[in-house]
């Protein structure tokens, strides 16, 4: 029983890596008052290109560094349309999230020929996992040994990068001079504009590093979880990390928990000790597709704000401009 | 000139800059591939109009392409955007199926109002969800609504591989109804004119489509409800002092959305496919929002655009066949492409159209 729990736990933590990391993403872009529902489009797109590039370099660390340069590629359109000429940001994020539907597809297909897939990456081209000194002696310590056994020990380098984020994240925008730019040009941007920091660049600056963590949150996908690109392979992962960052009302820690509880609701499915506690519960066939349901019910509830509401920042959306 | 013929004349000018850069960018990218735009170009159009069964399913993608633009253009009146068309169409779908085969022994007549009124009800329902959301918890649409196309997706899935596949049948698809519900194909209604037209997927839903376009135009222009669901989408402040509800409002452009979005169902299911199928109405639904961008959301607007959309589709699938190098989701890569230019980037040359048409017509 301990050690099934301490099983599940591990694979929320796995499962979780992606929605952090664009959550955090989608933090910063927030946060400066640029809405952000094209986090779903960097995730794809980063997930084909470090899929490609570590295919073709044999190293997933530059595959990591591809995808982050297609993160900042896509957030860097969208602030050209949505900051610098005052678009609609939720048109310019939709476009991008279709956009990148259909490039990767169209990419994935003139170069490989697999029906939308990229080749299979060997174990040199992937992250694997990394096991932690002492590991193996502290395994046998009761609940402290076997926590750093089983849950602490043994992940993938863009895990264990996915929670120093957090802290980062955290750091940056509440601590940091350069997050209290941010903050301050999300709430009020007529006021940082008067104190002589430009908006629009602090909004770009912000759309930077959300543009890297976006990227990297695909990354995680195809060349950490899995080991190839597949069309599509985001599913509307990009989205509910968004609502997560929303649900922890645009604070990273908050945000965090959220991810990792749809994560739970995402590895309790895969789990097939859980499915036969509860298939005695509700019939097999219900059951199954309310598994798979489970997540999206889950973000639309906590969307509509049952757990709490949620402020987002005051200037959202709003494209600044001097002449107001 | 008057003020309005300028202003439309911009317009149009702005659309077709918008539209044409999306294009080079695409042409940019058939480039990249090492095939050359301009043979792409020419396939794509012969494909699309080149002999009568090219036209045939040029017509019959347009069909949906124009219930999806009307169904995106309502919400977008209403200040919403309505990216759950995929999901409204799914489950309307779902509901037009059903009824063919519960009342297939009926006259086509009957069973064709009962089918329209079942779609609006459960792709109605579907999008009136995130709507009541929207309107009453402040969640945004556009999580709601992506969310809801996945759970429709789930759905079906469960519903056409456990409770609709035939027994003994492997795909998980319904059997097909009797042929007494099948709407009409072109090839068989230009038949009773005594005209000979080669047999596609087109069929008679393409009428009930244009007749969609005309009452959505007097719906959104001539009506209290599109009166009110405009006066919501411009300035929802206003329209509470004005004594309009904006949650009934936001409601409301949802149930129409998901109504008309659900109508896809009688084009795929009624009119073509004769079951009900897994994914008949993939990336119909986000080809509607590029389609209402792109047609300004007016009815005449999406018509054209519905129609340019199916070109691309049928071209597209044409070019895929005669190209391996390109991919039939070219389209969707030229869908976002459209929606940026089209939508985000609306006015990029628009000051300097503005200047080129006064230049060209002094008042």
């Amino acid at each position: 029983m301990w050690t099934d729990v301490l099983l599940i736990l591990d694979a929320t933590l796995r499962i979780s890596v992606p929605f952090v990391l664009a959550a955090m993403g989608g933090i910063f872009a927030e946060r400066s008052g640029v809405i952000d529902f094209g986090l779903e489009g960097k995730m794809l797109g980063g997930a084909f290109v470090a899929a490609t590039v570590a295919h073709l370099t044999q190293s997933a660390w530059w595959g990591l560094l591809g995808s982050i340069g297609i993160g900042i590629i896509f957030s860097m359109i969208h602030g050209y349309a949505s900051v610098s000429k005052r678009g609609n940001q939720v048109v310019s994020c939709v476009a991008i999230n279709i956009f990148a539907m259909g490039l990767t597809v169209v990419l994935a297909n003139a170069w490989f020929h697999m029906g939308g897939k990229t080749p299979q990456l060997p174990k040199e081209a992937r992250f694997m996992s990394i096991e932690l000194p002492f590991a193996e002696e502290f395994r046998n310590i009761p609940i402290i040994g076997e926590i750093y056994y089983e849950l602490i020990s043994g992940h993938n380098a863009l895990v264990y990068i996915a929670f120093i984020a957090v802290p980062i994240t955290a750091w940056v925008v509440f601590k940091s001079s350069f997050g209290l730019r941010l903050r301050a040009t999300g709430e009020n941007p007529l006021a940082v504009d008067t104190t002589g920091i430009s908006v629009n660049k602090t909004r770009y600056q912000a759309l930077i590093l959300n543009g890297i963590l976006g990227g990297m949150s695909g990354a995680y996908l195809s060349t950490a979880h899995l080991a190839f690109f597949v069309k599509d392979m985001s599913a509307g992962k990009g989205y509910i990390a968004l609502a997560a960052m929303i649900v922890g009302k645009w604070r990273p820690y908050p945000a965090m928990f959220a991810c990792l509880l749809f994560s739970f609701l995402f590895a309790i499915k895969d789990k097939p000790e859980i499915f036969d506690l509860l298939k005695g519960i509700i019939p097999v066939k219900l059951l199954n597709s309310f598994l798979d349901m489970s997540p999206y019910i889950l973000t639309i509830i906590f969307l509509a704000g049952f757990v709490g509401k949620a402020v987002a920042p005051k200037a959202i959306g709003q494209p600044f401009s001097k002449e107001k | 000139m008057n003020e309005r013929r300028t202003e439309t004349l911009v317009v149009t000018l702005v659309t077709v800059t918008n539209l044409l850069i999306a294009f080079f960018i695409s042409g940019v990218v058939i480039w990249a591939l090492g095939e050359d735009p301009w043979f792409a170009l020419k396939t794509l159009l012969y494909g699309a109009f080149g002999y009568d069964e090219g036209l045939g399913y040029t017509l019959y993608y347009t069909t949906n392409f124009i219930f999806t633009g009307l169904a995106f253009a309502i919400g977008f009146h209403c200040g919403l955007f309505n990216i759950g068309a995929e999901g409204q169409a799914y489950i309307g779908g779902l509901g037009v199926g059903l009824i063919c085969l519960w009342l297939e022994d009926w006259s086509l007549w009957l069973v064709f109002p009962l089918a329209v009124l079942t779609s609006i009800i459960l792709g109605g329902i579907w999008g009136a969800i995130p709507g009541y959301f929207k309107a009453k918890r402040g969640s945004h649409e556009v999580v709601t609504t992506i969310m809801f196309n996945f759970i429709a997706s789930v759905i079906m899935v469960n519903i056409l591989s456990h409770v609709l596949r035939p027994p003994k049948e492997m795909s998980p698809e319904s059997r097909e109804f009797a042929e007494g519900v099948w709407i009409p194909q072109m090839h068989e209604i230009f038949d009773w004119f005594g005209i000979n037209i080669t047999q596609t997927p087109l069929n008679g839903t393409f009428f009930f489509a244009l007749i969609c376009l005309v009452l959505v135009w007097r719906f959104i222009w001539y009506t209290r409800w599109g009166y009110e669901i405009r006066t919501v989408g411009t300035n929802d402040t206003a329209a509470v002092y004005a004594g309009i509800s904006v949650s009934r409002n936001i409601i409301l452009a949802m149930v129409v959305c998901g109504g008309l979005a659900g109508f896809v169902g009688i084009n795929e299911i009624m009119g073509s496919s004769h079951r009900i199928m897994l994914n008949f109405q993939a990336g119909i639904g986000f080809t509607g929002i590029a389609v209402s961008l792109i047609g300004r959301n007016h009815p005449l607007g999406i018509l054209l655009a519905a129609l340019l959309f199916g070109i691309l589709y049928q071209g597209g699938a044409e070019l895929s066949f005669e190209v391996q190098a390109i991919d039939r989701h070219l389209v969707v890569l030229i869908q976002g492409l459209v929606i940026l230019f089209a939508g985000a980037l609306e006015n990029l040359f628009r000051p300097q159209i503005e200047y080129f048409v006064k230049q060209l017509a002094p008042q």
